[in-house]
């Protein structure tokens, strides 16, 4: 506001441009401290993509629709968001805007506030065809608010002590219907055979065919009954999603008195009772494993939603040891290069901006313990190569359909897939290529291991090649040697 | 029974060669590596006699196969030993690869005790027939 004109301008009634309002600020240098998001914005037909940005900023931060005297009894300089880059995506309708947020429009160690401002009001907002909120920049100083995965990848492999290979696992098929008996007869079966973990699945939670109670008992028979069979520490995702806090609470207590070295909870649960259940699981010594339930239907497009590397620094925040982040080679969406940035937000402590990846800042976790990302969705075990290329070895596998599914039973099943991964692992620390000569060495393996070799004639061919619809904007172009 | 602790235990038993190759991954990552014996595999026992101090200056695989070697003289078919590599690294400072490279021929297993609690609850305690004799007269030693 340099003139008396236009501060006069700025605080007439009525409706103004969010940009003139402030919104705007090309010159804005962001502070350490800021929160930033990029936004992929596709404004209506007319409507100036910097005045779309601008009310993106106001509207995720001080702005309503018109001008407010009140403003002007708070520093709102100070709190208004800024809009300070919009980048058209090469030739389509679509801009990239970034935008900065001081860190005291915050509530200290809150993923509930933080996403009430940012995803709050803003994507319904009609001048916009669509929006994206494709990442965030969590500045230290409000990484620091939060207490981050109650054990993370180091103790937790520490606890089972398993070192130097993919976690395995599998989720128990079919999803509904199994009495609790039956149910724990798969958990003993597949943990016996080889595997790390059994899971619930995300719908299973307590229906008339299976009450919680009855399934935790069973399955930790199936448990305690493998640990004996192998003498390794193994365990069993005990679902407690439920309809209140009080019943969720009620369940992991159970869980826990058990034994059970795991729990897990939806991400329909909400960012507000999954802080809570980190807090529990920190507090009692029980490892949280999150199933992204419902997702898809905010992250997958690539126009409006929320990108799941989002997410994934959200949960990194809130704390869960585990969370589902693609498998590239499944039946569920993973362009590579962007299921990589997933995982790299989940596990390392610094990640470098990186356009080809979908990483837009350079983030900074400040020894916030690492995340332990999980594939699951149409894997098997041959496909050991390209899974330990693509998703390295923090990581846990679950293969549930490969692993039930197996001609000679579950246990087969399993001992199939913890043969894959253990060749994998040994061919690779040998310095082989593995993922050139994946298959041989997948196939001299098997031939020590039926299972595998069942395994691999059963679903050897088996891909699910789709074009992917979240894919980065930037790849990257191959340099001519 | 077939204890399956460690990196590899579902693979045929390494060859020394094989465990060399291992050894030269861990030595080209800066891993240190360490042995460790146990005549008490009970999956909860975290802390294996050590064999030593990891090796955190040996350069050449041969000088930690040396010690493989002495190791299993001294700690013959009565004993597991584990091989494991340390990684220093900070956001890591853990085991970064750990696997048998010893095992008694006969491995008993464990005993799975259910104790009947309140409401159907059961309390599970495991325990290996092996430990059932005191620490170094197990494994067919001294019998």
């Amino acid at each position: 506001m340099s003139t008396e004109a236009e501060k006069k301008e700025r605080w007439s009634a009525g409706v103004q441009s969010y940009a003139s309002m402030g919104y705007y600020n090309a010159d804005y240098v962001p502070k350490d401290s800021d929160i930033l998001s990029a936004f992929r914005i596709t404004p209506q037909d007319g409507v100036d993509p910097i005045e779309a940005a601008a009310a993106v900023a106001g509207e995720s931060s001080t702005a309503t629709w018109t001008v407010v005297w009140t403003d002007r009894l708070t520093a709102h300089e100070h709190y208004q968001a800024k809009a300070y880059s919009v980048e058209r995506v090469g030739e389509t309708d679509q801009y990239i805007a970034k935008i900065a947020y001081d860190i005291d429009l915050f509530e200290e160690g809150s993923v509930a506030n933080l996403t009430s401002s940012i995803i709050g009001n803003v994507f319904g907002f009609k001048p916009l065809k669509a929006l994206r909120l494709e990442d965030m920049r969590i500045p230290t100083q409000y990484v620091k608010t939060f207490k981050g995965p109650p054990h993370g990848i180091v103790t937790e492999r520490e606890y089972l002590n398993k070192y130097g290979r993919p976690l395995l696992g599998a989720t128990v098929k079919p999803k509904l219907g199994l009495s609790a008996r039956n149910y724990g007869r798969v958990v003993y079966e597949a943990l016996r055979g080889g595997l790390d973990f059994t899971k619930d699945d995300e719908n299973i939670n307590s229906q008339p065919f299976m009450r919680w109670r009855d399934r935790y008992l069973y399955s930790m028979e199936g448990v305690n009954k493998a640990v004996a069979a192998t003498g390794e520490i193994k365990g069993h995702y005990l679902n407690v999603t439920a309809a209140s806090m009080e019943e969720m609470y009620e369940r992991a207590e159970f869980a826990k008195e058990l034994g059970s070295v795991i729990i897990m909870q939806d991400l329909t649960v909400g960012y507000t009772a999954m802080q809570s259940m980190s807090n529990w699981a920190r507090k009692n010594g029980v490892l949280l494993h999150l199933h992204r339930a419902g997702h898809g239907t905010y992250t997958r497009q690539k126009s409006h939603g929320v990108s799941f590397r989002v997410i994934s620094k959200w949960v990194r925040l809130i704390g869960v040891d585990h969370v589902h982040a693609g498998t590239v080679v499944g039946k569920l969406e993973g362009d590579p290069a962007t299921t990589a940035g997933f995982y790299d937000t989940l596990r390392l402590d610094h990640v470098e901006e990186n356009p080809s990846n979908g990483i837009y800042f350079t983030q900074d976790w400040q020894s916030m313990p690492g995340v332990m990302p999980v594939a699951s969705g149409g894997i098997h075990a041959g496909q050991m190569h390209q899974l330990l290329h693509y998703l390295g070895e923090d990581v846990i596998l679950q293969f549930g359909g490969g692993t039930i599914g197996h001609p000679m039973g579950v246990s087969a099943g399993a001992e199939a897939n913890r043969v894959a991964a253990e060749a994998m692992i040994k061919a690779r620390n040998e310095g082989r290529d593995f993922m050139k000569e994946g298959d041989d060495i997948l196939k001299n393996a098997a031939k020590n291991c039926k299972a595998l070799s069942v395994a691999m004639d059963t679903w050897g061919d088996i891909t699910f090649d789709y074009t992917s619809t979240d894919a980065p904007d930037v790849t990257p172009t191959p340099t001519s040697s | 029974m077939k204890i399956t602790q460690g990196t590899f235990s579902y693979l045929p038993e390494l060859t020394d060669e094989e465990i060399t190759a291992q050894v030269q991954y861990c030595l080209d990552n800066n891993w240190a590596v360490g042995l460790e014996f146990t005549d008490d595999p009970h999956p909860r026992n975290v802390y294996w006699e050590m064999w030593g101090l990891p090796m955190f200056d040996v350069e050449d695989a041969a000088g930690v196969m040396y010690e493989v070697k002495a190791c299993r003289e001294a700690y013959p078919k009565h004993y597991y030993i584990r091989m494991s590599a340390f990684d220093a690294k900070l956001g890591r400072q853990t085991t970064a690869l750990s696997f048998l490279i010893q095992r008694p021929e006969e491995e008993p297993g464990f005993m799975l005790e259910r104790q009947e609690d309140h409401d159907r609850v059961i309390r599970y305690t495991l325990r290996s027939y092996a430990a059932n004799q005191p620490e170094g007269k197990r494994y067919g030693r001294d019998q």
